[in-house]
């Protein structure tokens, strides 16, 4: 990663110490400006199987929000719902006040403009190299200039540390750097909203964390709104603004709220232990 | 005001003031969307600008910040912008922004900014980073001679892993029909129901219109010396020689040797290959071995089906010529024999196993990604429909030196 990302962020903070100070993480991050994303009574499945039963949250404007949930609950389902991948079986969901699942014509098109979407594999385009993998985005959705869309490209990819691969093919680089070259990809259009599903599942503690401080960046000097579908407790608690937990059992949100809160205080035992690692609490304490 | 105010929806407009000091002023989004037309018009007018900054010595006003770091004060040539009615500027707005930068930078001319924002300083860093950042790796020009060298020796060691194979994948079937106890049958038998009893529509379709082509245009051509009965003769050993055992090869190059390269291709990417080797299971033996003796045995049977298709074809045509099917079919039981239908079906047993042995060779060969696949499962079909035509040659010659 560069060194810029060691550096902190521009307004002066640095956010993990904020944590640490018991300062929520986005204390300070400006264009708070109410909900982005709003999910109305989703209920999601497949043929007749339901996964998620009347599903109801908000997403800020702003803030990096967090989806947990044990495996098989339908945090990637969730997600694909979010991105309009896969309709409703019931409910909706409004990104900036526009139905994902239902829009059409001009109207999707102006809203997948405002979304980026790095995908849990990257999902690049194995024939492409990193810069037109990036471009890609600039070429269908804008009228810029080749040399202008280059250097927003090779800007995006200098902004995940990626600024010296640009020529390179997707299978001549690591999978870390796959899912960095994704997120940058998911950026090119510096959408509103960010979606992230398993941004640093397989990769090595540095580059996780080397993720975190980019994504930390991205919400507070460019005003991203992430959503994030994360397994890494280190992450959630070192840059979740908001998390909601999935349980497949009652197919419904049994936490929502600030982890650090949520780990201590919930109410549900297995929001608590899965916010510690499955260490099972000492009930004679 | 805030400039990351995302909700604004002004369009970019800009203006310029030759000064001095000579402005450049942007009010509104600067965005992909107002970025886009009127980038080369900024930059042109820019160009102005900065020559004419260039005869002007300004003072800079009240909250001018320097843009290019570590640059001493303006001494005399400096360009103003002004961001201060910008309501909103993301990444292709940096982009524009730092390419004035490049612009003022290369002809000597300070740039100051007004209004900047963190927003926008965000924004610009990656372009700044970004300028000087050595690539991973240089293009390096490759001379032709080099490039010459390079490909016919590709060529070389092409033809020499094809030859190795067949003969590995030769032996590995040879191996398995001596201990039929390792062949994964009910793999084969799968294999064997897809590319042979699903094939039987397109090959029912082509082998017909083959008869009925062949028989057309023979027959045309027959009746002006009165010789229509010989059409049989030709179409029979045509088709069972020759034109049935080549037809069929290609398409199960098509469609089975192009599924078995994808298939395997997939496997290849997906790690699966590599789960099978660490388990200990040969992929040879638990993949390729059926997928060939299923090539073998389907291709003959494929063939015996379209001699008789094509042949029905023909008599069909020939009934329009006056010819009766019983005479048709008398004639052809007088101008073929066994040989001629062994010939071809022996023929078509060696295309099943080269088409079949090439997809997985292919396969097996695919790189990473779904692009790898794709280009695995072309080079099944292309290699594949070369070694057919490359082996009929060679039977043709054989059997001709053989009397058969």
């Amino acid at each position: 990663m560069n060194a810029a990302e060691q550096k902190p962020s521009p307004d002066g903070t640095r956010r993990p110490e904020a944590v640490q100070n018991g300062i929520g993480p986005n204390s300070s991050r400006p264009n708070r400006s109410g909900p982005i994303i709003r999910v109305q009574g989703l209920t999601m499945g497949f043929g007749s199987m339901v996964i998620m039963e009347d599903l109801n949250f908000t997403v800020q404007s702003g803030e990096i929000f967090v989806i947990l949930g044990g495996s098989g609950s339908g945090k990637s389902t969730l997600l694909k719902h979010m991105i309009g991948l896969y309709p409703p079986m019931a409910g909706q969901i409004l990104i900036e006040d526009i139905d994902m699942s239902r829009a059409e014509g001009t109207e999707r098109e102006t809203l997948l403009k405002r979304v980026g979407v790095s995908y849990q594999m990257g999902a690049l385009f194995g024939s492409m190299t990193l810069l037109e993998n990036v471009r890609l985005p600039l070429e269908v959705h804008t009228m810029l200039p080749l040399a202008a869309m280059n250097a927003i490209a090779r800007a995006k990819l200098q902004l995940v540390g990626l600024g010296a691969f640009s020529d390179f093919m997707p299978a001549e680089i690591s999978g870390g750097m796959q899912k960095r070259a994704a997120i940058a990809r998911a950026m090119a259009l510096d959408p509103a909203v960010l979606f992230l599903d398993e941004p640093s599942a397989g990769l090595d503690p540095i580059t996780s964390a080397e993720l975190d401080q980019l994504i930390q960046r991205l919400a507070a000097s460019l005003g991203m709104t992430l959503v994030i579908v994360t397994h890494e407790l280190e992450s959630i608690f070192a840059i979740a603004d908001r998390v909601i937990m999935l349980d497949k059992e009652t197919r419904s949100i049994v936490a929502e709220g600030d982890p650090r809160q949520l780990r201590d205080t919930a109410d549900h035992p297995w929001v608590r232990r899965f916010l510690r690692r499955g260490v099972i609490e000492d009930q004679s304490a | 005001m805030d400039k990351t105010n995302l909700s604004a929806s002004a369009a970019l407009q800009y203006r310029a003031a030759p000064g001095p000091p000579p402005r450049l002023l942007f009010i509104g989004r600067m965005d992909a969307h107002g970025i886009g037309p009127l980038w080369a018009p900024v930059l042109a007018r820019a160009e102005q600008l900065i020559q004419a900054a260039q005869v002007a010595e300004a003072e800079a006003p009240s909250g001018a910040e320097p843009l290019n770091a570590g640059e001493p004060p303006a001494g005399g040539r400096v360009l103003h912008l002004d961001l201060s009615a910008v309501e909103y500027c993301d990444g292709a707005g940096a982009a524009l922004l730092h390419r004035l930068m490049q612009l003022a930078e290369g002809r000597g001319v300070t740039l100051r900014l007004q209004g900047m924002t963190e927003g926008i300083a965000g924004h610009l860093r990656p372009y700044r980073e970004a300028e000087s950042v050595v690539p991973a790796r240089s293009p390096q020009a490759v001379p032709w001679t080099q490039r010459l060298r390079r490909g016919v020796a590709a060529v070389g060691h092409e033809i020499h892993v094809q030859v190795a194979f067949i003969g590995e994948y030769s032996l590995a079937v040879a191996s398995a029909l001596w201990n039929p106890r390792q062949v994964r049958w009910g793999d084969t038998f799968r294999v064997a129901e897809a590319a042979g009893f699903q094939a039987l529509p397109i090959v029912s379709l082509i082998a017909f219109l083959l008869g009925v082509i062949l028989a057309f245009q023979s027959a045309i051509a027959m009746r002006q010396f009165g010789a229509e009965i010989f059409v049989a003769d030709l179409v029979s050993i045509s088709l069972l020689r020759e034109l049935a055992p080549l037809m069929m090869a290609i398409l199960l190059a098509g469609r089975t040797g192009a599924a078995f390269a994808a298939e395997i291709g997939t496997m290849k990417v997906n790690e699966e290959i590599n789960a099978l080797s660490t388990m200990g299971l040969d992929p040879v033996r638990f993949l390729v071995v059926p997928k060939i003796l299923a090539g073998i045995f389907v291709a003959p049977l494929l063939t015996l089906y379209a001699n008789l298709i094509g042949l029905f074809g023909a008599a069909l045509v020939m009934r329009g010529f006056g010819i009766p099917m019983v005479t048709f079919f008398n004639q052809v039981s007088g101008a073929v024999d066994l040989s001629d239908l062994g010939t071809g079906l022996f023929k078509a047993a060696v295309f099943g196993l080269l088409v079949s042995s090439v997809g997985c060779l292919r396969g097996l060969q695919t790189g990473n990604g779904a692009e790898a696949v794709g280009r695995a499962t072309t080079s099944a079909v292309v290699s594949a429909i070369i070694l057919i035509v490359v082996a009929d040659g060679l039977f043709a010659v054989l059997f001709f030196q053989l009397g058969i």
